[in-house]
């Protein structure tokens, strides 16, 4: 079986595409995409821990990131949605104004 | 050929995990939405598998369910509303690129030194508890001097991943479940606020009649809640 370090390791470095596309892109529906990447590393962390500790807490926990993750998705899909029918663009640097 | 048979998790999560991170770095490459969704999906995948390796053969089966089902149709399904053809054929990447790919790097390393060095608590091999249903009872037992001493004792009754996870869930993490299934209500309810589209003028000549009297009967009710 793959280590726990292995296991980490691939955590970090999808956690770390994850944030680089959080902070590069422009289009805000890859945005949240590159969210749910980070969310999915966090998991693979909890997962690889739990079955070193040989605890079910870390799937329970997994279990719970994503239901967190699905209405976080649900909801800025939502907000995405409403913002294309105000300014008609996803691009994320042209609604850095918080008003109107 | 043995040491291949031997070494097959291993030969199995290299793979895997060759795929998941090369996907996630298209995910963030692909300058279409569609095509960054679709290899979303097959790191979603791939995520699932190294799920089932580990042991956590639920968290693998939400985890497809959830998210390659739930959620990927939810993106798609904004990405084909959006109009794709409509997207500006500027650069995909803001102007603080380096900014970003620098701070990338940096926690990174950070993770990489936290990874290689840190001593982790020691290491449990009992992965008969993941498939385990635990039980909690009150003990008397007597020693061998005659004194008796009461104490919680646990029992594990071997079941399965998704019977251990799911008595977990009813018993020990029972008002976190209910507050998640609060949570999924408001997250609903929210969503539909948010995305809800309130009629304009150019609207409501082309609009068909029975969407005018809803939308008639809404403004009487909100002004009976107002009065």
């Amino acid at each position: 079986m793959p280590s726990t370090q292995a296991y980490l390791m691939l955590a970090a470095t999808l956690f770390t595409v994850g944030l680089i596309g959080v902070v590069v892109r422009r289009n805000m529906i890859t945005v949240l995409m590159c969210i749910e990447l980070m969310l999915n590393a966090v998991n693979l962390n909890l997962v690889a821990f739990s079955s070193r500790l040989s605890s079910l807490e870390g799937q329970i926990f997994s279990v719970f990131i994503i239901t967190i993750a699905a209405g976080e998705a649900a909801v800025g899909l939502a907000i995405i949605i409403q913002l294309y029918r105000i300014r008609a663009t996803v691009n994320i640097d042209e609604v850095r104004e918080l008003h109107g | 050929m043995d040491a291949l048979t031997a070494n097959m998790p291993l030969v199995v999560f290299l793979l895997v995990g060759t795929v998941t991170v090369a996907s996630a770095i298209l995910v963030v490459a692909m300058r279409n939405p569609v095509h960054s969704a679709l290899f979303l999906l097959v790191t979603f995948l791939c995520v699932a598998v190294l799920f089932v390796m580990r042991g956590a053969e639920f968290v693998g089966a939400v985890q497809v369910l959830v998210y390659a089902g739930g959620i990927m149709v939810l993106f798609l399904f904004v990405v084909m509303l959006i109009n794709v053809r409509t997207l500006p054929e500027e650069r995909i990447t803001s102007p603080y690129w380096l900014g970003g790919i620098a701070v990338g790097a940096a926690i990174f390393i950070l993770l990489a030194t936290l990874v290689r060095t840190g001593p982790y608590h020691q290491e449990v091999n009992r992965p008969d508890i993941l498939e385990s249903i635990a039980t909690h009872t009150m003990e008397t037992t007597v020693a061998a001097n005659g004194k008796a001493t009461t104490g919680p004792v646990v029992h594990y009754t071997l079941a399965g991943n998704s019977e251990a996870v799911g008595n977990s869930l009813y018993q020990e993490y029972l008002v976190p479940f209910e507050v998640a299934s609060l949570f999924l209500l408001v997250a609903m309810i929210g969503a539909i606020v948010i995305g809800k589209r309130e009629l304009g003028a150019m609207e409501e000549e082309t609009a068909p009649d029975f969407i005018l009297d809803r939308v008639k009967t809404e403004h009487e009710v909100k002004e009976v809640v107002n009065a």
